[in-house]
C-alpha cells in the first residue's frame, strides 16, 4: 500500500506514523518542511481532553481521551502525565465554578494543594481545579522528533508538489489545514508568545479563567513557557496585535509577577482550521481523504484522526492502538 | 411591531455574537431566539486590518439586520473612526455605539459618548448608543440626534439583571415614545421579563446566551420570557397590595375586621 500524505503538521505527520506502523509505504509532501508553516507549531500541546469539555463539543472529549496513550506509543518519553491545574485571581473565582460546572474529571484544589502542586505558585491562588488525568507535551519537539522517527523508518519528505504526482500512490491524503479556497472551512487566528525566566518554574499547564479566551501558561525546556492563545475570527497571519500582547502577557504577570522579568523570546501567530461547528472531519472521495477542522485541538484530536484513516486506507477496524 | 430607526421588527430580542462555543451554536441559538438583529464587534475580531470573512457570511446567510458596534473603543476619535469603517465593512449606517470609560466596569463615558453620538448623527448615522440608566445623560443623547436609546441595566456581562428598578422606571416613564433597548448586565430569563414589564421595547443579549450551558435552549428561553413580559406590560398588571384579596368570596367571615 503506497499512501501520499499532504501536509507535514500534526495531523499529517500523525497520519503518517499510524499507516507507517502499520505497514503501509509513505511519502509526505509539504513544500515547508519541518512543521514551522503548521498551526501547530504554535501549539499549547495540551492533551487536556475534560478542560476542553468548558467550551468544546463532548465529542472533542471522547476523540481524545486516547491521546496522550498513542503521543507516549509514537514517541516514548513526550508525554508528561501531571495533570492541569486551572486557577482564578480571588475577584474572579466564580468564574471557576462555572469552569467546574461545564467539566468533569477534576477535583476542587485548596491554598495548600496549589502549594503542593505549584510550590512556585504558593499564597498566590486560594482555589483552583486540579485535572489530575491530563498531560502535556512539547509540540515542537515532538514535530522535530517524529519526522526524524519516520524518516529513519523509510518515509520519504517532498516538498515539491509538481515532482509528487499523485499518480503513482493508492491512497492520497489531505492534511494541509486551513485554506482560503475551501469555502466551508474558516481561519481562527491564535496568537501565542513564549517567555524566558529562571525566576519560576512550573510542573504542569496551569490555566487561567478569562472572560473572553482560555489563557494557559505551559512550561517547556530551558526555562520557557508558551504563553497562549487568542481566538480571533480571522484568517489573517500578520504579527501579534498590541491588545493581544497585552492580555496574554497581563495573564502571565497576574499568575506570578515573576514573569515581569521574563525575556519574550519569540511572538507567533497560527491560524486554525475550523468547520462552523468547531469539530473536526474526515472526508473520503474515491482515493482521497481529506482531515480538517482539527481547530485548536490538533494534538488532542490527531491520534483518533489518523487511527480512523489508517483504518479506512488498510481496511482494518482498530478502535485503540 | 418594534420600529427602529424606521426598521419595523417582530422580534424584541438583539443578540451579540461573541463568546458562543461555534458559530454552529451561535446561528442556531439566533434562530431560537427570534432576532433579526445581531450585534458584531469590528475591533475586536479584526487582526492585521482583515476581519474573519467567512465568520461573517456565516452570520449574514441568516439574513439578519446586523447593527455593528463599537465596542473596546475609549476615545471620541476612536469610537469614530471605528464607526466609519463598521459603514464600510458592513454596509449599513446603523452603529451601536459604546465609548467606554473604564476598563474594570466596562463603564460608558457618558460625556464622550454624548459627543461621538453627536459627531456621527452630523454624518448621517443611525445611532444606537450604549449608555447607563441616567436621565439627564439620556435626554443629551435624544438632542444629539439618536432616536433609540441602549440603556445598561447592570454592567456588561455581569448577569445581575436590574440593579436600579426606580432609574430604569423613570427613564421608561420620562421618555414614553422613544424606543429603548435594555443592554447589557441581563444574566436570565426572569430579568428580561422583568424589564420588559417595566415598558423597555427591547433587550440585547450576548453572554447570558453564549456562555450559558445550552446557549441554543437559553435563546428560546430568553425569547418566551420577552414576549411575556411585553404581553404582560400591555396587559395592564395588578399593582402589590398590602392585604390579601380573595379572588373568590370568603364566605361567612367577617373580612372587613
Amino acid at each position: 500500500m503506497n499512501v501520499l500524505v499532504k501536509g507535514a503538521g500534526v495531523a499529517g505527520l500523525s497520519v503518517a506514523d499510524e499507516l507507517t506502523s502499520r505497514g503501509a509505504r509513505v511519502t509526505v509532501l509539504d513544500p515547508q518542511p519541518g512543521g514551522r508553516a503548521a498551526a501547530s507549531w504554535f501549539a499549547g500541546g495540551m492533551l487536556a481532553p475534560y478542560c476542553e469539555r468548558e467550551s468544546a463539543e463532548q465529542a472533542v472529549v471522547e476523540l481524545g481521551l486516547g491521546a496522550a496513550d498513542w503521543w507516549e506509543a509514537a514517541l516514548p518519553g513526550s508525554v508528561t502525565r501531571n495533570g492541569t491545574l486551572v486557577l482564578a485571581p480571588i475577584r474572579d473565582v466564580r468564574e471557576l465554578e462555572r469552569f467546574g460546572s461545564r467539566t468533569s474529571e477534576f477535583e476542587w484544589a485548596n491554598e495548600d494543594t496549589v502549594a503542593t502542586l505549584e510550590p512556585d505558585l504558593a499564597g498566590r491562588f486560594r482555589k483552583g481545579l486540579f485535572f489530575k488525568d491530563e498531560a502535556h507535551l512539547d509540540p515542537r519537539r515532538v514535530l522535530i522528533s517524529l519526522a526524524a522517527k519516520l524518516a529513519e523508518a523509510g518515509v520519504a519528505f517532498e516538498t515539491d508538489p509538481v515532482r509528487t504526482m499523485t499518480a503513482g500512490f493508492d491512497w492520497t491524503v489531505q492534511c494541509t489545514g486551513y485554506s482560503r479556497k475551501d469555502q466551508t472551512i474558516r481561519g481562527v487566528r491564535g496568537e501565542m508568545l513564549i517567555l524566558r525566566t529562571a525566576d519560576i518554574s512550573l510542573a504542569r499547564p496551569v490555566r487561567l479563567v478569562h472572560p473572553r479566551f482560555p489563557i494557559y501558561v505551559v512550561p517547556r525546556a530551558d526555562h520557557t513557557f508558551m504563553v497562549g492563545a487568542t481566538m480571533i475570527e480571522s484568517d489573517s497571519a500578520g504579527p501579534i496585535t498590541v491588545r493581544s500582547m497585552m492580555e496574554l502577557l497581563n495573564a502571565a504577570y497576574s499568575l506570578h509577577p515573576a514573569f515581569g522579568e521574563a525575556e519574550i523570546v519569540e511572538t507567533g501567530v497560527g491560524i486554525r482550521p475550523a468547520y462552523p461547528d468547531n469539530l473536526p472531519r474526515v472526508v473520503r472521495e474515491g482515493n482521497t481523504i481529506s482531515i480538517n477542522g482539527l481547530y485548536r485541538h490538533g494534538f488532542l484530536l490527531a491520534p483518533a484522526m489518523a487511527m480512523l484513516v489508517a483504518d479506512v486506507v488498510l481496511k482494518e477496524r482498530r478502535a485503540t492502538r | 411591531m418594534l420600529k427602529l430607526y424606521n426598521t419595523e421588527l417582530s422580534s424584541r430580542v438583539l443578540l451579540g455574537t461573541a463568546q458562543y462555543p461555534s458559530p454552529a451554536i451561535l446561528m442556531d441559538a439566533i434562530k431560537a431566539s427570534g432576532t433579526e438583529i445581531v450585534t458584531v464587534s469590528l475591533r475586536r475580531e479584526m487582526a492585521g486590518g482583515k476581519s474573519g470573512d467567512k465568520f461573517w457570511s456565516l452570520i449574514r446567510s441568516l439574513g439578519t439586520h446586523v447593527l455593528p458596534n463599537t465596542a473596546g473603543c475609549h476615545t471620541v476619535k476612536e469610537a469614530v473612526l471605528t464607526a466609519q469603517m463598521a459603514r464600510d465593512v458592513f454596509a449599513t449606517d446603523w452603529i451601536k455605539l459604546e465609548v467606554i470609560g473604564n476598563h474594570d466596569t466596562l463603564q460608558p463615558d457618558v460625556f464622550a459618548l454624548v459627543e461621538a453620538a453627536r459627531i456621527l448623527s452630523d454624518d448621517g448615522f443611525k445611532v444606537f448608543p450604549y449608555t447607563t440608566d441616567d436621565l439627564i445623560v439620556a435626554g443629551r443623547l435624544l438632542e444629539a440626534g439618536c432616536e433609540v436609546l441602549m440603556p445598561w441595566c447592570a454592567p456588561i456581562g455581569s448577569a445581575l439583571g436590574p440593579l436600579n428598578m426606580h432609574a430604569l422606571r423613570s427613564l421608561r416613564g420620562n421618555f414614553p415614545d422613544v424606543p429603548m433597548i435594555i443592554d447589557a448586565g441581563l444574566g436570565r430569563p426572569s430579568h428580561a421579563a422583568t424589564v420588559m414589564e417595566l415598558g423597555f421595547d427591547a433587550i440585547l443579549l450576548n453572554t447570558a446566551v453564549a456562555k450559558a450551558g445550552d446557549p441554543v435552549a437559553m435563546a428560546g428561553a430568553f425569547a418566551k420570557a420577552v414576549d411575556a413580559g411585553h404581553e404582560a406590560f400591555h396587559a395592564g398588571m395588578l399593582e402589590p397590595r398590602d392585604v390579601a384579596v380573595p379572588s373568590t368570596p370568603v364566605i361567612g367571615r367577617a373580612v372587613f375586621t
